[in-house]
């Protein structure tokens, strides 16, 4: 076996005009994470126990785009969802719409160790959070005034995106300032909060396990479903391999892209870093998005085709790195 | 090639002696749906408005777990969810928890269609549904007798089982509860199809498990495990929604075919055969190529297919009565 690794990200398609201490920040975020991870690893916990604290770890800190700091849906209010997956026997659970549970990879832990289900959400999820005690805070304690500004700005960039399709040649009337040659989602990049976080562990025993956690896409219809709790798209895990997705959720979907990462190994032999790089190049068409990814030999790999992608990784040989652009 | 159509009204645990009153309207259920299919695609409309056709009718249908005649939740309601996926552009939608929406295949559609997102759900999913105007009822529309005593037995077995692990009863029998209708376990409808330019659809449809609880989500709205479509195939498929979720079955199918050069068949045998429990899921392809297959690893799938050089074939078991 080739001994622990692990790779955290906080979301791909980041500002490139993003200030300096906001940068360094999100760093310092995903070292303590990934320090977190390291110390659990030296001390034999399961890959699957590893991902769960760190993605813990990640919702419970504002800055990223996942439980506390979450970004919020078209009535302002905050709809969590998140995936957690154990590779050595495919085990999984999935959790969306949670307005009040504190930290929703628990939940998804919850769901695959305690329900006969996979996957529950909304109402009858918070049913589900209450029935095992887990934490639970008002909708309130989510929303951060950061994110009410970026919902407000989205909102007045949507109406400038459709202003600008009205055939007239309205260009005088557009916002030339938010007219950025970069979009995610629909929304400007400066607009745009990257939607995810996630973890990928294998541990000394060569088992991998994968979690995924968002509050989604800014102004997003309520409702709304992306690929974060989809197993096979937004999250995988098995016996070769474990993977996170993040960036835009349709194109992640359709390229079933954590799953897809996992069937090239599978299928057509290739190692992790040729299967990630694979799978962004020619699994995406349009589509912008990132991911991590470990192996059970020990490899981590990561790839993304947008603007930079919040990301850490480290090896039990020593090995570490915390990045944003390429 | 040429074209080619599916159908599934469900795999599971279908006793050999079900009663005929309880087969016979559901093989001409199968039989009706798979014409209405074969009339379309013989009349050009593309795979894609062949799928939701198809699956409207089957949903409309009380016979089979989706639309009306949807299995209950533990709280003795309807939670319906579908989805839909174009192999051409990948473009899919999904929608998960509706109560009102007397066809859920079309809600998918029109979020594929209409909105900015693939996959939106129960309140969200509602409400989007009255603002697209599509037709609403009630729920006790869906609301079928032999669901709510399917709900009942399925409530009494949990019991059953809590009762025998707390006293040992020496009683076999009580384990192989009589099933009123001999399937409990029936779950989703759906429908692929391939023109003869190799345009590839793919939909399904469910009221999901019986007695789940309220919230599940099962495998038919999620994209790469009860449905997927691209370039080389469509699939849907049906069964345990949690083994289907895990063995991302649709995509396999495409990805075996893809990847490792696997026909169609020999792609769903592979995934339905060797990658999943058996018991587990049943699944209905079609080609670019115009080939169909049907495939389960389950007592039974209600099924039926049709390709354009005349063959067609309607069947519950595995010995199959061609028409």
């Amino acid at each position: 076996m080739g001994g622990w690794a692990i790779a955290v990200h906080g979301g791909a398609g980041v500002d490139p005009n993003l200030p300096l201490h906001r940068q360094e920040e999100a760093k310092q975020l995903l070292t303590r994470c990934l320090n977190l991870g390291i110390s659990a690893l030296n001390s034999n916990l399961p890959a699957i126990d590893v991902v769960e604290l760190i993605v813990r770890e990640l919702e419970t800190d504002p800055l990223f785009n996942s439980g506390r700091g979450s970004a919020l849906t078209e009535k302002g209010t905050v709809e969590m969802e998140a995936s957690i997956m154990d590779g050595p026997k495919r085990r999984c659970g999935a959790v969306s719409g949670l307005t009040t549970v504190k930290n929703p990879i628990s939940l998804a832990r919850l769901v695959m160790e305690k329900s006969p289900h996979s996957y529950l959400a909304f109402s009858g999820a918070e049913d589900f959070a209450r029935q095992q005690g887990v934490e639970v805070v008002d909708n309130e304690y989510f929303i951060t005034p950061e994110n009410v500004g970026m919902l407000k700005l989205a909102k007045e960039a949507n109406a400038i995106l459709f202003d600008y399709r009205i055939p007239n040649g309205c260009e005088t009337t557009c916002g030339a300032n938010v007219e950025s040659p970069l979009h995610m989602n629909g929304l400007p990049i400066s607009v745009y909060a990257p939607e995810t976080v996630g973890c990928v562990v294998v541990d000394r025993e060569g088992r991998c396990a994968a979690a995924t956690s968002t509050g989604g896409l800014m102004n997003k219809m309520a409702g709304r479903i992306g690929d974060s709790p989809l197993i096979g798209s937004g999250t995988y895990a098995c016996d070769l391999c474990g993977v996170s997705c993040t960036g835009e959720g349709e194109a992640i979907i359709r390229a079933t892209l954590a799953r897809e990462v996992a069937a090239v190994m599978e299928y057509k032999g290739l190692g992790l870093q040729e299967a990630v790089d694979f799978c962004i190049k020619t699994r995406l068409d349009d589509g912008k998005a990132g991911l991590i990814a470990v192996s059970k030999n020990g490899e981590v790999a990561y790839g993304f085709n947008c603007n930079g992608m919040f990301r850490g990784c480290a090896t039990e040989n020593g090995f570490m790195e915390v990045g944003i652009w390429e | 090639m040429g074209w080619a159509i599916a159908v599934h009204g469900g795999a599971g645990d279908i006793s050999r002696s079900l009663p005929h009153d309880r087969r016979q309207p559901r093989e001409e259920a199968i039989r009706h749906c798979l014409q209405i299919g074969v009339e379309a695609l013989q009349s050009n409309s593309p795979p894609l408005d062949v799928v939701e056709l198809v699956v409207r009718e089957l949903e409309n249908i009380p016979h089979f777990n989706a639309g009306r005649g949807s299995v209950l939740t533990s709280e003795g309601t309807v939670e319906m969810e579908a989805s839909i996926m174009d192999g051409n552009t990948m473009r899919c939608g999904a929608v998960s928890g509706l109560t009102t929406v007397v066809n859920a295949v079309s809600l998918a559609r029109l979020v594929m269609e209409k909105t900015p997102h693939i996959y939106l759900a129960f309140d969200g999913a509602e409400q989007f549904a009255r603002e697209q105007g599509v037709e609403i009822v009630d729920s006790s529309h869906f609301i079928t007798p032999e669901n709510v005593e399917r709900l009942k037995l399925a409530k009494e077995a949990n019991r059953v089982q809590i009762d025998y692990n707390a006293q040992p009863i020496q009683n076999d029998t009580k384990k192989e509860k009589p099933c009123a209708n001999g399937d409990s376990q029936i779950g989703t409808v759906g429908c692929v199809a391939v023109d003869s330019n190799g345009n590839l659809a793919s939909a399904t449809s469910t009221g999901g498990l019986v007695n789940k609880m309220a919230g599940r989500i099962g495998d038919t709205p999620v994209i790469g495990a009860g449905t997927y479509a691209n370039e080389l195939c469509a699939v849907s498929a049906t069964g345990k929604g949690e083994s289907i979720i895990r063995g991302t079955v649709a995509r396999d199918v495409a990805a075996l075919m893809e990847f490792k050069g696997l026909s169609l068949k020999e792609a769903a045998d592979c995934v339905v055969h060797e990658r999943t429990p058996k018991g587990t899921v049943g699944l209905i392809a079609v080609s670019a190529a115009g080939e169909v297959v049907m495939s389960f690893n389950t007592t039974g799938m209600f099924r039926g297919c049709a390709t354009e050089d005349g063959y067609s074939e309607v069947a519950i078991w595995s010995d199959a009565q061609v028409e």
